[in-house]
């Protein structure tokens, strides 16, 4: 635990795949359709540094954090954890759990309605490796790392006693009890009141800088990406479409799908653009396997864009976007267009 | 820290109250009988007296002796098949539910095959093929009472399992990396009480009847004593074509007497367990009197003070009459 400086890879994704066969609407004979939830995604995270991962629903963010903690399977892709190789067949042992805790989006639902605050956490610092005698004074200091002070008063109490951001650090401390190494938290302000949000992103933030934490912070919400993140990526489709490092990816989105989402942050600076259509909206709402997932909603599709996957294209240093509007004369000139564009 | 605080409603208590009065008569009703349930020393048909609280059969035994010492075997059968049914219900449906697949399959099949089964006829002919002195053992009798009654109960478990097994607080201890069967019987288990109680009491209710029926329709040993061998003996002695309220009623109010406390500890049940609804069952005014805390919500989250705010922009101020516009 205490070798680890700032910026070390710690936890690896290399061409992470999860794809979903589900059977069609009805009928007997249904085709079956393949559902690409997260397809070849590469990422790292790294020693003290937040990782956002910013898309809609269905852009495959939480399934990408759930194959990362490996609670779903993987269909495709490595993990890489210090530097070894996960062996993705064997099943999820203790000792990954030990390196690697998720923290789930829903705090009421995270939690066991019927047992104390304590059980939780005692359960989780028993089982990686804190003896009985000190589980008390383990557990209070972890819900003081959290800042739920005095720890007693919250470790005696029922779920149902406990607002929202209260559960969501309780959430957050079993997380860290395991005093793992990389922490994933998936959409963890998106239940919660918005006058206690920010109070949660700073104690991510704060837990990340003193711990050095790899955490991937996954949300909807790109201005919240903004304030806590070092790296910003962004998820469409199971696809990363855009990604940059610190908030350059706010400031200028290159690719539209990302404007689109910086678009739709409500400005109040700038109340005239709010009726301004964004993206296609109606229209063809399935994704485009054979081109650019987001050419059937995208305002400025070419017919290229319907044809071929886009290339990814380094626009600036370490921003990266997956589009034909960026891609270089040698890249266009690489592919040729196949198909016509679909209506 | 308190943990179980025992539920105060009227219902409940009522409930338990029967319910512990029989649990007692169990316990010693064959030595405070006043008499030989089996002995025929008595003047017959005699209504109920000082001598003989509940009057005396046609046979010239004592009924009030009968009762008390019926007791004991009725409510042991009842409370043995109800048990032995319910462990193997949990086992079955919890294993069911969260294992799902080809273990699913095949559990459901048997519960099915179980459930398809009537119960009466099967175990009618179960016991016929038990040796007679087998026949009065309550424990063999409330096994196989049970044998037939589980499968309703792990049909209703497996389906509750399988609405909590992707609950989020069962994923989360997937996270934290707890074993499969704590999952099962701690995270899970727990959550399933409220139903697992009920089905035990309603088991125990099922297996009073059917032990009852059996001994009525005299196929359990008739010469020993039990509240379906008293009506067996009264319906073959016309009882209640003679009028004889006092031989045929109390084993029958008995019975639903067991059954009302069964049900209203049941309705308690719910309260019991569930943290939320424990001081449910009292007016306010009861609670005060009864100085049950009401525990509010803890107060405000805390936000914790950081000491590098972030950078914010200039936004320029905009004029009241600039809004207006």
């Amino acid at each position: 635990m205490s070798n680890v400086t700032k910026g070390d890879v710690l936890l690896e994704a290399k061409g992470l795949t999860r794809h979903f066969v589900v059977r069609g609407d009805s009928g007997l004979f249904a085709k079956k359709r393949t559902v690409r939830a997260v397809d070849d995604v590469n990422l790292s995270l790294r020693a003290g540094h937040v990782l956002a991962v910013v898309g809609e629903s269905g852009s495959g963010k939480s399934v990408l954090a759930r194959m990362l903690s490996r609670i779903t399977a993987p269909t495709g892709g490595s993990l890489v954890l210090n530097g070894q190789e996960v062996d993705l067949k064997a099943p999820r042992d203790k000792a990954y759990a030990s390196q690697v805790q998720l923290v789930l989006q829903d705090p009421f639902a995270a939690i066991n309605p019927v047992h104390r605050i304590m059980h939780c956490i005692e359960r989780a610092l028993l089982l990686h490796g804190t003896t009985k005698g000190d589980v008390l004074a383990k557990a209070h200091e972890v819900l003081e790392s959290v800042s739920l002070t005095p720890p007693q008063q919250y470790l005696d109490r029922f779920p149902h006693e406990l607002s929202g951001g209260q559960l969501q650090r309780i959430n957050i401390a079993r997380g860290l009890s395991v005093n793992p190494r990389i922490l994933l938290a998936d959409e963890p302000i998106s239940m919660l009141d918005v006058s206690v949000r920010l109070g949660v992103l700073n104690l991510l933030r704060e837990l990340c800088d003193n711990r050095n934490l790899a955490m991937m912070y996954i949300t909807h919400d790109i201005a919240s990406a903004r304030y806590i993140a070092d790296e910003t990526v962004v998820m469409y489709a199971g696809q990363i479409v855009e990604r940059a490092r610190d908030a350059s990816i706010i400031d200028a989105p290159v690719h539209p799908y990302t404007q689109l989402l910086v678009n739709s942050v409500p400005d109040p600076e700038n109340l005239e653009s709010r009726h301004e259509a964004t993206a296609k909206v109606g229209g063809s709402t399935g994704f485009n396997y054979e081109g650019c997932r987001f050419s059937p909603r995208c305002p400025d599709a070419m017919d290229i864009c319907h044809s071929n996957q886009p290339p990814v294209t380094e626009v600036a240093e370490g921003h990266l976007s997956r589009c034909w509007l960026q891609a270089t004369s040698e890249q266009r000139a690489a592919v040729s267009i196949t198909a016509k564009p679909i209506a | 820290m308190k943990s179980i605080q025992i539920p105060r409603s009227p219902k409940v208590l009522i409930g338990f109250g029967i319910l512990l009065v029989f649990i007692v008569l169990t316990v010693i009703g064959p030595w405070v009988a006043p008499y030989n349930p089996s002995s025929s020393a008595f003047i017959p048909n005699l209504k109920p007296s000082w001598q003989h609280w509940l009057g005396t059969t046609t046979l010239g035994q004592d009924v009030m002796s009968q009762l008390l010492v019926g007791c004991r075997a009725t409510m042991v059968v009842g409370f043995i098949a109800g048990f032995v049914a319910t462990i193997l219900s949990i086992v079955v449906g919890l294993a069911a539910g969260y294992v799902g697949g080809r273990t699913d399959e095949g559990l459901s099949l048997l519960s099915n095959v179980f459930l398809a089964i009537p119960g009466l006829p099967l175990l009618i002919v179960i016991n016929s093929y038990l040796p007679s002195g087998e026949q009065a053992n309550p424990l063999v009798v409330g096994l196989v009472i049970a044998l037939t009654g589980w499968a309703w109960g792990a049909r209703v478990l497996r389906a509750q399992t399988m609405s909590l097994r992707d609950r989020d607080f069962v994923e989360a201890a997937r996270i934290i990396g707890e074993s499969r069967s704590r999952i099962m019987f701690s995270e899970i288990g727990p959550n399933l009480l409220p139903i697992l109680a009920s089905s035990l009491l309603f088991t125990i209710l099922y297996s009073v009847g059917v032990y009852t029926t059996l001994a009525f329709l005299g196929l359990t040993n008739v010469a020993t004593w039990n509240w379906g061998t008293m009506l067996y003996w009264a319906q073959s002695n016309n009882a209640a074509l003679a009028n004889e309220w006092w031989w045929v009623g109390p084993p029958g109010i008995a019975i639903a007497l067991v059954g009302t406390s069964l049900a209203l500890i049941n309705f308690g049940i719910d309260e019991f367990i569930n943290p939320r609804l424990r001081a449910g069952g009292l007016s306010a005014r009861r609670r005060r009197q009864l100085g049950v805390a009401r525990r509010p919500r803890l107060g405000f989250t805390p936000v914790q003070r950081i000491t590098t705010y972030p950078e914010i922009s200039t936004i320029p101020v905009t004029s009241a009459e600039g809004i207006a516009q």
